[in-house]
């Protein structure tokens, strides 16, 4: 398979993760803040890029590869709403329905119910834009998709926990 | 408005509700729901009953369908309430028929490619049409007793369609889609197949995006439809596109288009909702329309004091339920016989009966 982008632009990764505040009482625990929702991602979403590149010279993150920053996570609380912008690294990224579609199962996986939760690509950085959006926003398309068992595997295979990737 | 019950027995999201037609009267009720748990639910029970406390309610799980093997996004029972109708996710649509409490299939449907997604009978009883995600409507009729042909496969939406649904009294279809438009079919004077008579779109005031549901009022003059644009739109449908399309086509041609197809728009409701709408249903008997939406609540609108359909109609919203479900609702029904009750479905698994207080 052809690369979709040969030579990506690689950036730094965050020296150290912030710290989290301890939690301590039950309130604080609930409450849902854009660094967390940026943690629930990460937690699964890095490895995306490299397994299905299938690049071993270039085992970049979705972090260092600028797809996903903190930046691109919204995050209001008090009205269950999260909003999640990525960019795909190349305008006609045949990837970002897939890297869209984890994002949303991720979420869906990690947060309470009571969360909306809206994804798009970054404006101006997809071809198709518009479309992939739309796919990504209508929740009977990604049952759908959740239900067709290569694509669930997929899905699962790019979240599986650390331990059960190799 | 005020909850009367909650049906509790999905483990996974309800999509959708339907009450059946005739077995439902004011003091006892059908209703059939369907989900993500691959399951369809017959309920029964009395709705001046809103006795909250399971032990007393007379509400209770009648049956359960459980030979899905995928997602049923959608359930429809035919005129005469004998005969439930399913579409399901794995492309295949069901006939089912009660024999004494147990539902056994008496007729598939197989033909669409992958996701079934919505199923309607036409008010004769005698047609089905389906609709999915490989963007074709099939018509089906009854032949024999539950024996089921294809009479047509209608190739016009561009993008998977999500609903379809007969006119109340006439044989024309209406389907709405990932396309953003809506579709009107018809039979042709021939009678043996089917054709798009016309197309409700954005250059005629329709929507900009996603077309979830659409409903008729009770005599089929007037039709509404919602959508992922956060609009309600109203459309006249006094004007017979049968008719108009070949009667007229000829001799009329240029009124067709000024009248005809640009007097379609009556009104659009906007402002309303916050996020995707995905059901509609207009009251047969008080006229009411009820919406559902992503933004977990119901709403109910009420056409002001001007019945000519002629003039600009206008909607006013009279009621609404926030948090009608903890998450998004799915499908609102009312009830056939009794215009103050409201079936509901959502995200959190539950149906909830609502009663509507004037």
């Amino acid at each position: 398979m052809a690369l979709q982008n040969a030579n990506p632009v690689i950036h730094e990764r965050k020296a150290t993760r912030r710290q989290r505040p301890s939690i301590g009482d039950e309130s604080a625990a609930e409450e849902i803040d854009a660094l967390e929702v940026f943690d629930i991602l990460f937690l699964g979403l890095d490895r995306i890029w490299p397994r299905d590149i299938r690049d071993p010279e270039h085992p970049y993150s979705l972090e260092q590869l600028n797809v996903l920053a903190e930046e691109g996570i919204e995050v209001d609380d008090k009205q269950s709403y999260v909003r999640v912008t990525f960019t795909p690294t190349v305008q006609h990224c045949s990837m970002a329905t897939l890297i869209g579609l984890c994002i949303r199962v991720k979420l869906m996986h990690s947060l309470p119910p009571r969360f909306k939760v809206d994804i798009r690509v970054a404006p101006g950085s997809h071809s198709t834009a518009a479309a992939v959006n739309k796919q990504l926003n209508d929740k009977e398309r990604v049952v759908a998709a959740m239900e067709n068992p290569y694509l669930a595997q997929t899905v699962r295979d790019c979240l599986a926990p650390p331990e059960e990737y190799e | 408005m005020e909850a009367i019950q909650e049906l509790e027995g999905h483990t996974d999201r309800v999509w959708s509700v339907a009450w059946n037609p005739v077995a439902s009267s004011s003091n006892r009720s059908v209703l059939a729901s369907c989900g993500g748990d691959k399951t369809v639910r017959i309920w029964e029970g009395d709705c001046s009953d809103s006795s909250s406390s399971s032990s007393s309610s007379s509400w209770s799980c009648k049956a359960v369908i459980d030979s899905f093997k995928r997602t049923v996004r959608s359930c429809h029972w035919s005129p005469d309430g004998k005969l439930l109708a399913t579409a399901c996710f794995d492309g295949i649509g069901a006939v089912w028929e009660d024999v004494g409490g147990d539902y056994e299939c008496v007729a598939t449907l197989e033909g669409h490619e992958n996701e079934m997604k919505s199923i309607a009978w036409s008010a004769s009883g005698t047609l089905l049409a389906t609709c999915g995600r490989d963007k074709s409507v099939w018509i089906w009729e009854m032949e024999a007793e539950n024996d089921f042909q294809t009479v047509s496969v209608l190739n016009g939406h561009s993008q998977d369609v999500k609903t379809v649904l007969f006119h109340p009294t006439e044989d024309i279809l209406v389907s709405s889609s990932y396309d953003n438009s809506i579709k009107v079919w018809a039979p042709d004077p021939n009678g043996d197949d089917w054709s798009c008579v016309q197309t409700l779109a954005e250059p005629n005031q329709g929507h900009s995006s996603t077309v979830w549901s659409v409903a008729f009022d009770a005599d089929g003059k007037r039709m509404v439809s919602c959508s992922d644009d956060l609009l309600l739109v109203v459309w006249d449908t006094s004007t017979n596109p049968l008719e108009s399309s070949w009667l007229s086509f000829i001799i009329l041609l240029p009124l067709i288009f000024k009248f005809c197809l640009f007097r379609k728009h009556l009104c659009t409701l906007s402002g309303y909702h916050e996020r995707t709408i995905y059901s509609v249903h207009w009251s047969r008997r008080s006229g009411l329309i009820a919406s559902a939406a992503g933004d977990d609540a119901i709403r109910v609108f009420a056409e002001a004091n001007d019945p000519s359909y002629t003039s600009r109609a206008v909607f006013s919203m009279v009621g609404k339920q926030q948090k009608a479900h903890s998450t998004d609702v799915n499908c609102v029904r009312w009830h056939p016989k009794d215009d103050d009750i409201l079936a509901s479905a959502g995200d959190d698994g539950l149906v909830k009966l609502w009663r509507i207080l004037s």
